[in-house]
């Protein structure tokens, strides 16, 4: 099957949720070509609003939107929508529990060549501690179309964690993405990979090569980072005993924090963190940054042995 | 849902009303915003019982204008003006900043009957007065208005002018910002602190209509919104010449009442020249 980017789901998610009469509009900062949202704008353009290179206003104009009745989704790089514009995000959208969908694209280090500035690795971080806000971080472009749609009919805010890259397909049309659950793609008895957005195909490809091994992985896709489906996350814990979170995020604060909560809490197994490890993106070509941050299969699969390792 | 011809008279005392409410109610609790609450208090009565088509009973109705309460801190001005419409009892206003009161420190569209979107992180409100602008279709027939306050220290903002582009380049002549201009902001006169320059020139050159007008002359805050309101196709400003503490002598025009409550002796005396100045215009509490 082809690869495609989460971010192609965006813009024309917004068409087709408006062909079947949501009352969506969106709001950018001069970049609908790389989010897409101009695939909307061109077929919408009464719905679509320009703030320029303004994402503090981006925000806050689709939260005024917001309380004018529509539902009204955001767009810009992940780095400036949850960064530049995080007292926006806090203290308008989500203090008023507005409907507001931040979607932006662009998110962690497959961005690529911009570098570092423009790979943003905290944004999950950012958003998952502000009560109210949920959190999607969709493992392929089925799964980012349907993340969208939920977002869309799903009262109150939410962010949308979109990626810049071609990535290869988890799932396909028949996904049906369902808010709060967590999704077990592969079952397995030794060890459990939970995993959200691009690392979920890797960490099937992990589950392939620990199977070489004689080691059978469970695979879990954390679509929904928060609220987080402790009950699945923390059974699997419990039937494997031990667990490796995988993300294309900084390793505080994001999926692999949300996971060892749950585990800390309810589940207490050897557990590691594949992640970026506290350090800031830099220049390359994505498949190369996956394999220098420590991001591929084989990283996943190793961080699996270590666990089991200090398991027994 | 639409005001009454317009009777200044009655707005005024409206406004001394929520003046005693504004010093009585931050003396209760303890802390709040006593200085940029009062200088707007003329402003706030003009729109709430002279401008806005509004109705109490049915704060949701589609038909409503709407008002942003962009400088947040101001919170008690708002309430005073909320209550004396009948949005809620008078009695919530002596809960002010209490723990399970409806009445937060700042604004908050959850919690209190009335208040559209939640304010208090200064130069927000305008950006969102624009969405609001933007969503209730500014070129219907049956146009409804956003009305935004702002102070104008808060235009130190750099988003309060990312608003104004944004709502110049829209074209969005329901949107009216008024600017409350008392000259002072916390840290001292905000020309010390960080010159604004000419707000008027300023909101001029990013294409909004401006007019200026004493923001304690209630008859000059309606004709000069009406005046804003009245160019078609374009964001207007009203920038209102204001006092800070305007009413309670020993307030006025002194930064250090920015945001503090008053003592028992200071409360009595505040609240004695509020009394006074309702009787002289034949009313009492």
């Amino acid at each position: 099957m082809s690869k495609r980017a989460t971010r192609e789901a965006f813009g024309a998610t917004l068409v087709q949720l408006t062909a079947e009469g949501v009352d969506v509009v969106a709001v950018e900062a001069d970049l609908s070509k790389s989010t897409t949202t101009s695939t909307f704008a061109d077929a919408y353009p009464e719905r679509f609003f320009n703030a320029g290179i303004a994402e503090q206003n981006m925000i806050d104009v689709a939260a005024g939107l917001a309380v004018a009745g529509k539902v009204a989704f955001t767009g810009s790089f992940a780095v400036f929508a949850t960064g530049r514009a995080y007292d926006q995000v806090r203290n308008t959208v989500c203090y008023s529990e507005l409907d507001v969908k931040l979607a932006p694209t662009h998110s962690g280090i497959t961005v690529g060549p911009d570098g570092g500035s423009h790979q943003m690795l905290e944004d999950i971080a950012l958003m998952r501690v502000l009560p109210g806000m949920r959190v999607l971080v969709p493992a392929d472009y089925f799964a980012a179309c349907e993340a969208i749609r939920v977002a869309a009919v799903t009262p109150g805010p939410f962010y949308i964690r979109l990626g810049r890259a071609a990535i290869p397909a988890v799932y396909n049309e028949s996904f049906r993405f369902e808010l709060g659950k967590a999704y077990v793609v592969r079952e397995g008895s030794d060890v459990t990979l939970a995993a959200c957005g691009v690392m979920v195909e890797r960490a099937l490809a992990a589950a392939d090569l620990l199977a070489d091994d004689g080691i059978s992985a469970e695979v879990i896709d954390v679509a929904t980072v928060k609220p987080i489906d402790a009950a699945t996350i923390a059974g699997s814990a419990a039937k494997t005993g031990a667990v490796v979170a995988c993300e294309e995020h900084s390793i505080i604060g994001g999926l692999g924090s949300a996971v060892a909560e749950v585990l800390g809490e309810f589940a207490p197994v050897p557990f590691a963190r594949v992640g970026v490890r506290d350090v800031f993106g830099t220049s390359g070509d994505p498949e190369e940054l996956m394999a220098h941050f420590g991001l591929t299969a084989h990283h996943v699969a190793e961080a699996a042995r270590e666990v089991l390792r200090r398991r027994s | 849902m639409s005001p009454n011809p317009i009777d200044t008279q009655a707005i005024e005392l409206k406004a001394a009303r929520m003046r005693y409410d504004i010093v009585e109610m931050i003396a209760t609790a303890g802390s709040g915003h006593p200085g940029g609450s009062l200088s707007a208090a003329d402003i706030v009565a003009a729109l709430y019982f002279g401008i806005m088509r509004h109705d109490p009973a049915h704060p949701d109705a589609p038909e409503r204008d709407r008002f942003v309460l962009s400088k947040g801190h101001a919170a008690p001005v708002l309430y005073a003006a909320l209550s004396e419409a009948g949005y809620f009892g008078r009695e919530h206003l002596l809960t002010l900043r209490k723990l399970g009161s409806l009445l937060q420190g700042h604004p908050d569209s959850k919690k209190t009957p009335g208040v559209e979107v939640s304010t208090g992180s200064l130069g927000q409100g305008l950006s969102i007065a624009c969405g609001i602008a933007l969503g209730l279709n500014p070129s219907a027939s049956d146009e409804r208005t956003v009305y935004c306050l702002l102070g104008d220290g808060e235009c130190q903002e750099g988003q309060v002018w990312e608003a104004a582009m944004f709502a110049a380049h829209n074209s969005l002549d329901n949107l009216v910002a008024i600017v409350d201009r008392n000259g002072l902001q916390i840290d001292g006169a905000c020309s010390e602190v960080m010159c604004l320059g000419e707000i008027e020139a300023k909101f001029a050159a990013f294409g909004w209509e401006v007019a200026t007008c004493d923001g304690h002359d209630v008859e000059g805050i309606i004709d000069s919104i009406a005046r804003v309101c009245s160019v078609p196709g374009c964001p207007g400003v009203v920038v209102a010449s204001t006092v800070k503490g305007k009413g309670v002598s020993f307030m006025e025009d002194e930064a250090g009442w920015h945001g503090k409550a008053p003592s028992a002796e200071e409360t009595e005396a505040a609240l004695g020249e509020l009394k006074a100045a309702l009787e002289v215009k034949g009313a009492t509490l």
